[in-house]
């Protein structure tokens, strides 16, 4: 288990090292991406960029570039080139948005997905499997920037059930008033997740209920009750709490872009979506650098929760 | 061991289980008729397909598809057991009727303790707590001969041998003293030293607790080890049945008797090739007319033709009843090959 985590730690940075290292490259090699370019302007003199490269350092060689803008990295002074703010603190003031968002929806579709997939696997071939089948390919079929905008422009512009969009901080409106902000996001980020999970858990319930264990436990007397969450559902949700893992430590990491950008969250996600655009290249850096760690650490938790769940998995081998 | 004069047990009647399929019936158990006493070991006898297997699971209520018929009575004391409400069920599985089945290696949860899969089963039918609970389970598992059985409760299915396990199947079915065992091939799946051994604790048990097992195999020579009664089951019906000496010693069926002479025996000379029934057992969607073993049959006439009841043929024999129509004595010469019981290898009449 030790030397498991450690070699995970060691596999973190590596990821790191080069996801950052690719980023740097990528956003150097865009066309009109030159930062010294964009930061002097439309009408700007050969000898006012000059400048800029000068006092930013566009000037030297790219590895001592990369290196310098790592050391900000660490050191939490990384300057935005758009906006020269400071990097790390929009991320920090991002960051209880996007945890907002990704726990409260990821808690949602891990419920409803369970709940809906045990549901239809235990009424498969009966009209209600039909319609909860049929619920779950829409859901699982629709975009999230097209929902958001249905569901923001119905529910809360016009019938004015939900705020329209935006965030609100515990601290100043009260609990009520941020749980009233998330709702929608919450909602309409969990819908294909909730479509994919419920489909998945459905057919592993399936394939377990013909498992000799379960015969057994049936033999044994249980209640069926007994038999499908002992039994059948303690199985079949070993592979979803790998898919949720990965999936939540996605969103964790910024992955939920659209909804947050939909509903104008302005968490670590719309950050990055922004700074896309401007082809800022230190947010870009520190939020995909943000996002590789969540994706890996969740992965390690996966892996050591799948040890958990299932005895047969040895961390070691 | 005399079965007439203790307890009947279970009474099975007529059971018939059909499955409906894309194309056709398929009459998977067809008027089996079985009793069993306790303290008594009923051996159901017959090939792969032959319905011995849903049988077994018909009687523990575990024929669950949605496309099977279900015919006939089986009574457990008083309960019927294909009619019965599924709490009634529940109530007697585990606790009155309990079932060794025949792949230890995927018939426990991988993924439970194997204590603790012991523990629920004693829980769901006593009032009892955790730890009175374990002490049972530690007393079941030093009986089917586990070592160290207390450390083993805390071990998982996968941390232990085939043959452990079976042994821990064998423990959870007993674990509540049930009065009828239904063991389908219960060493089959394992090595013979393992198969000798677990034969030893189930003969054992049957004589400690008095219980009624019913052991589904197509295993002669487990059969020869622990049986009194025999029923040889050969698609989906019971082509005779008798005491272990009767199938065994005067054999009426001719299923039967090629059944025993497929048999290796190292008491005889080694012959050139073992022997086997020709032909193949027939598709339960379109079974032959008649006897359904008349295709395989190498005395089959034209009276094969119509179904034979299964009637007791042999004169004083009221218990060994058997479903060929040709006289007793006619048998007794036929069944005879090359100085052993046998069944002929000529081509069958049709």
């Amino acid at each position: 288990m030790g030397r498991f985590v450690v070699r995970r730690l060691v596999g973190m940075v590596v990821v790191m090292f080069a996801v950052s290292v690719l980023t740097f490259l990528i956003f150097n090699v865009i066309p009109n991406g030159d930062p010294a370019d964009r930061m002097a302007g439309k009408n700007s003199t050969p000898a006012q960029i000059a400048a800029i490269e000068r006092e930013w350092g566009f000037d030297e060689p790219l590895y001592e570039q990369y290196l310098t803008t790592m050391e900000k990295v660490a050191s939490g002074d990384l300057i935005s080139y758009a906006n020269q703010t400071n990097v790390v603190e929009e991320i920090k003031r991002g960051l209880p948005r996007t945890f907002a968002l990704a726990i409260g929806a990821a808690l949602l579709w891990f419920a409803m997905g369970t709940a809906l997939g045990l549901y239809t696997a235990v009424r498969a071939g009966r009209w209600t499997d039909t319609l909860v089948t049929v619920l779950a390919l829409i859901g699982i079929s629709m975009p999230v920037f097209w929902l958001g905008a249905l569901a923001s422009y119905y529910l809360g512009f016009k019938a004015g059930l939900f705020p329209n969009g935006g965030y609100s901080e515990i601290g100043q409106a009260g609990v009520w008033e941020w749980v009233k902000h998330m709702i929608l996001p919450w909602a309409v980020l969990a819908t294909l997740f909730i479509g994919v999970y419920s489909r998945v858990l459905r057919a592993n319930v399936l394939d377990t209920l013909n498992e000799d264990y379960v015969r057994t436990a049936r033999a044994k007397g249980l209640t069926e009750r007994r038999v499908m969450v002992h039994h059948v559902l303690r199985n079949s949700l070993i592979p979803i709490v790998t898919l949720w893992g990965l999936d939540f430590g996605m969103v964790l990491g910024g992955g939920a872009i659209l909804t947050e950008t939909v509903f104008d969250l302005q968490g670590v996600g719309q950050y990055f979506a922004e700074s896309v655009g401007q082809l800022d290249v230190p947010p870009v850096l520190a939020v995909t650098l943000f996002g590789a760690f969540f994706i890996v650490l969740l992965n390690t938790l996966v892996d050591i929760a799948y040890a958990a769940l299932d005895p047969r998995i040895r961390l070691s081998s | 061991m005399s079965s007439s004069h203790s307890e009947l047990l279970l009474d099975v009647q007529d059971l018939g289980v059909s499955f409906a399929t894309p194309e056709g019936i398929v009459q998977a158990v067809d008027a089996v008729s079985l009793t069993l006493h306790a303290g008594e070991v009923l051996a159901v006898v017959g090939e792969s397909g032959s319905g011995k297997s849903v049988t077994a699971m018909t009687l523990m209520g575990l024929t669950r598809s949605p496309n099977a018929r279900i015919a006939g009575s089986a009574k457990l004391r008083d309960l019927d057991l294909l009619t019965a409400g599924a709490a009634e069920l529940r109530a007697v599985r585990g606790e009155e009727i309990a079932m060794i089945f025949q792949d230890p290696m995927t018939s426990l949860n991988p993924v439970h303790r194997i204590g603790r899969q012991i523990v629920e089963q004693i829980q769901a039918h006593r009032d009892v707590c955790g730890k009175e609970a374990r002490d049972l389970v530690v007393a079941q598992l030093e009986r089917v001969g586990i070592p160290q059985a207390r450390e083993r409760l805390d071990a998982y299915p996968h941390e232990l041998s085939g043959g452990m396990r079976q042994r821990v199947m064998i423990a959870l079915a007993l674990s509540c003293d049930p009065s009828v065992l239904i063991a389908d091939e219960p060493t089959t799946a394992l090595d013979v030293t393992i198969q000798a051994q677990i034969l030893e604790v189930l003969s054992q048990l049957r004589k400690e607790s008095n219980a009624g097992i019913v052991l589904v195999t197509h295993d002669l020579g487990v059969v020869a080890e622990i049986a009194d009664r025999i029923a040889v089951m050969y698609a989906g019906r019971i082509v005779e049945q008798g005491s272990a000496g009767e199938i065994f010693y005067d054999p009426q069926h001719p299923y039967t008797w090629g059944l025993l002479g497929s048999i290796a025996r190292v008491d005889r000379p080694r012959p050139r090739r073992l022997p086997s029934i020709t032909g193949l057992p027939p598709s339960l969607l379109h079974p032959p007319q008649g006897c359904h073993f008349r295709p395989r049959c190498p005395h089959a006439h034209e009276a094969c033709l119509a179904t034979p009841a299964l009637v007791a043929r042999v004169p004083g024999a009221h218990d060994h009843a058997d479903r060929c129509v040709m006289a007793p004595g006619r048998k007794a010469k036929l069944r005879q090959v090359g100085g052993q019981i046998g069944l002929e290898a000529r081509g069958a009449w049709r």
